[in-house]
C-alpha cells in the first residue's frame, strides 16, 4: 500500500462523511420529513445547486471513462465532450422558473409527483417510476464496480473489501441526511472535482514540456490525433455532433438532473448557479478530456483506457497530491450514486408506496420505510456489484439515453404545451423507451447518428400526435 | 386553468422567455463549436495554425467556444433575467 497516497484520499472521504452527519441535524427536527428528505426542504442556494447539479452529472464517465477514451482519439474526443457545455445553463434555462413555480404549487417532490398532477394518470405515474427504478439502480450498479475499482487500483486491498468501504460510505451519507446531505457532500465534491482538474491539467502539461511540445509529440506519432475526426478519421461530424443530443440538450429529461431544478430556494439562487455550473462544467470537460489526450506522449502504450487518469495521476504528481486529485473521480462517483440511491429510494417510497400501496401512511412510517428501502437498496447493488451480470453493464450504457427518451417530452412540453395530456405522456415514454431498445438491438447509431437521436424525435411526434388525436376524440364524443 | 395552473400568470412569461433565451443560446453554441471545428479542422495538419501552442480549430471551438458562452450566459442573465416569487402569495401580489 502506498500510504503517501492513500492518506489524503482518506481525509478527503473523511470529510465528505463529517458532512454528511452534520447535515443530519436538521432533519431530526423536521415536521416534514419527505420534503425536507428527498429536497432539502427547497432550500438550496446558487452556488450549492451549481455544485450539486455538475457534481451529480459529472460521474465516474467525466474521469475516468472519458480521458482514456480521449487518450486514444485524441482533440477529436475532446471537442464531442464540450457538447456537454450546454448542460451547464440550458437545463436551468428551459426547466427554469417556470417548473420551479409549478412543482411548488403542485407540492411535487419528485419529478414523478409533477408527471402525476401534471397528468392525473396511474400509468404516467408507475411508467416513470418503473423506468427509474430499472435503469437508475443498474446505472448505480455500474458506478459501484468503478468506486471498488479505483479504491482497489489505489490501495491494493481486494476489490470485495474496497467494494465494501465505498459501499458504507455511500450509504451512511444518504441515510443520515438524505438530499442535503447529498447537496452539501456535492459541494464538496464538486470543488474537489475542480481543483483536482486544475492540479492535473498543470502538472500534466509541465511534464509533457508545455503545450507545444505535447502538440508536436502527438502529430508526429499520428496526425490524425490533432484534427476533429478522432485517430482513424471515423469520428464524423454527424455522429460527434448528435451527442449534443445525448449529453447535452436531451440531459433536461434526467430525473436526477430535474429533480434538482425544483430544489433551490429562490430565483436569484438559479441565476448565479447558471453561471457558476456554466463554467465550472466547462472547466472540468475540457480539463479532464485535454488531460486524456496530453497523457498520451507522458504514458505512451496504455491499454486499458479506464487506467489512464490513476496511473497519470501518480506519474505527474508527488505522492499525497495524486492523493488529493484522485478523490476527485472518487468523488464524482460517489455524488453520482449518493443522488441515484436517493432517488430510486423516492421512486419506491413517495411515489409508489405512498400513492398507491398505502395512501394514509403516516410521517413516522414513511419515515422509517425510506431509511429502510434506502439501505435494502444500497445493500442489493452492492451484492450486484460484487459480481456484475454482463446484463446491468449493458443496462447502464442504456439507462442515460433511455430515461431521456421516457422523459424529455412529458416535461417539456407538459410544462410549455397547454394541449399535452396524459395519452400523450404514455405514448411518448413507450415510444420513446421502445424504439430506443429496438434501434440499439436492431440499428445501432442509425443514419450515422447516435441512437439515442431517433428515439427521442420519434417520442416527441408520439407525444404531439397522441394528444391531438385523443383530443379530438374528447371532442367528437 | 388546468390543475390550479393559472397559464396567464405574468410569471410564465418571463420563465418562457427565459427558456426561449436558453434555446438561443444552445444554437449559437452549437453553430459556434461546429464551424470552428470542422471549418478549421478540416485543412490537413500540414496547415494547421496554432494559438497558445493548440490547432486553431481546436483553440476557437472548444477554448474560445467555453469563454464566449460563459460571457453570454453571464450577460443574458444579469441583464435579461428576471426576478420572480416562486411562492403563490408573492405571485398574487404582483
Amino acid at each position: 500500500m502506498n500510504w503517501a497516497v492513500i492518506l489524503p484520499f482518506l481525509i478527503i472521504l473523511l470529510a465528505f462523511f463529517i458532512i454528511g452527519i452534520w447535515a443530519s441535524k436538521p432533519l431530526a427536527k423536521s415536521n416534514s420529513f419527505l420534503q425536507d428528505y428527498f429536497l432539502g426542504d427547497r432550500q438550496l442556494g446558487g452556488f450549492i445547486l451549481a455544485m450539486t447539479m455538475v457534481a451529480t452529472y459529472g460521474s465516474a464517465s467525466s474521469f475516468i471513462g472519458g480521458p482514456g477514451i480521449a487518450y486514444t482519439q485524441g482533440l477529436g474526443w475532446v471537442l464531442l465532450s464540450m457538447a456537454q457545455l450546454a448542460t451547464g445553463y440550458f437545463v436551468l434555462m428551459i426547466l427554469g422558473k417556470k417548473f420551479a413555480i409549478v412543482a411548488r404549487k403542485y407540492k411535487a417532490i419528485t419529478l414523478v409527483d409533477f408527471l402525476k398532477e401534471r397528468y392525473q394518470s396511474k400509468w404516467v405515474v408507475l411508467l416513470s417510476a418503473f423506468s427509474i427504478i430499472i435503469f437508475l439502480f443498474s446505472s448505480m450498479g455500474a458506478q459501484w464496480v468503478g468506486g471498488g475499482v479505483l479504491i482497489e487500483s489505489l490501495t491494493g486491498m481486494s476489490y470485495t473489501t474496497s467494494l465494501f468501504i465505498f459501499a458504507l460510505s455511500a450509504i451512511v451519507y444518504v441515510i443520515l441526511g438524505g438530499f442535503r446531505a447529498v447537496a452539501l457532500t456535492d459541494v464538496l465534491q464538486g470543488v474537489v472535482m475542480f481543483i483536482g482538474t486544475l492540479t492535473l491539467l498543470i502538472a500534466t502539461i509541465i511534464a509533457g514540456g508545455g503545450i507545444d511540445n505535447i502538440i508536436a509529440d502527438l502529430t508526429a506519432e499520428n496526425p490524425n490525433l490533432i484534427t476533429p475526426y478522432g485517430f482513424d478519421g471515423g469520428l464524423k461530424p454527424l455522429y460527434v455532433s448528435s451527442f449534443w443530443i445525448l449529453v447535452g440538450i436531451g440531459v433536461v429529461g434526467l430525473p436526477q438532473i430535474t429533480v434538482r431544478a425544483m430544489s433551490y430556494k429562490n430565483s436569484k439562487a438559479m441565476h448565479q448557479a447558471i453561471i457558476v455550473s456554466t463554467i465550472v462544467v466547462g472547466f472540468i470537460m475540457l480539463g479532464m478530456h485535454l488531460i486524456g489526450v496530453f497523457a498520451r506522449p507522458i504514458l505512451p502504450g496504455i491499454e486499458k483506457g479506464d487506467t489512464v487518469m490513476p496511473l497519470l495521476a501518480m506519474e505527474v504528481l508527488p505522492p499525497w497530491l495524486a492523493g488529493v486529485v484522485l478523490a476527485a473521480p472518487m468523488a464524482a462517483i460517489m455524488s453520482t450514486v449518493n443522488a441515484l440511491l436517493l432517488l430510486v429510494s423516492s421512486a419506491i417510497v413517495k411515489d409508489v408506496y405512498s400513492n398507491y400501496i398505502k395512501p394514509d401512511a403516516s410521517e413516522k412510517t414513511i419515515k422509517n420505510i425510506s431509511l429502510i428501502v434506502t439501505t435494502v437498496i444500497g445493500i442489493l447493488v452492492f451484492i450486484m456489484a460484487l459480481s456484475p451480470p454482463d446484463f446491468i453493464i449493458w443496462l447502464n450504457l442504456f439507462a442515460f439515453g433511455g430515461l431521456e427518451a421516457a422523459f424529455i417530452w412529458p416535461v417539456v412540453l407538459g410544462l410549455y404545451w397547454q394541449k399535452g395530456n396524459k395519452y400523450g405522456a404514455v405514448f411518448s415514454m413507450i415510444i420513446g423507451v421502445g424504439s430506443y431498445i429496438l434501434f440499439d438491438s436492431f440499428y445501432p447509431n442509425a443514419f450515422g447518428m447516435h441512437t439515442v437521436t431517433l428515439p427521442i424525435l420519434l417520442s416527441l411526434v408520439a407525444y404531439v400526435v397522441g394528444s391531438l388525436v385523443t383530443r379530438q376524440e374528447v371532442k367528437l364524443g | 386553468m388546468k390543475n390550479g395552473i393559472d397559464e396567464k400568470d405574468p410569471r410564465f412569461k418571463v420563465a418562457n422567455r427565459e427558456a426561449l433565451i436558453g434555446i438561443i443560446l444552445v444554437i449559437i453554441n452549437f453553430l459556434w463549436w461546429f464551424g470552428f471545428a470542422y471549418g478549421m479542422g478540416s485543412e490537413s495538419v500540414e496547415n494547421y495554425s496554432y494559438i497558445m501552442g493548440l490547432p486553431a480549430w481546436f483553440f476557437y471551438s472548444c477554448v474560445g467556444g467555453f469563454i464566449l458562452m460563459v460571457i453570454l450566459v453571464i450577460f443574458v442573465v444579469k441583464f435579461f433575467f428576471k426576478d420572480v416569487p416562486f411562492e403563490d402569495e408573492g405571485g398574487e401580489s404582483e
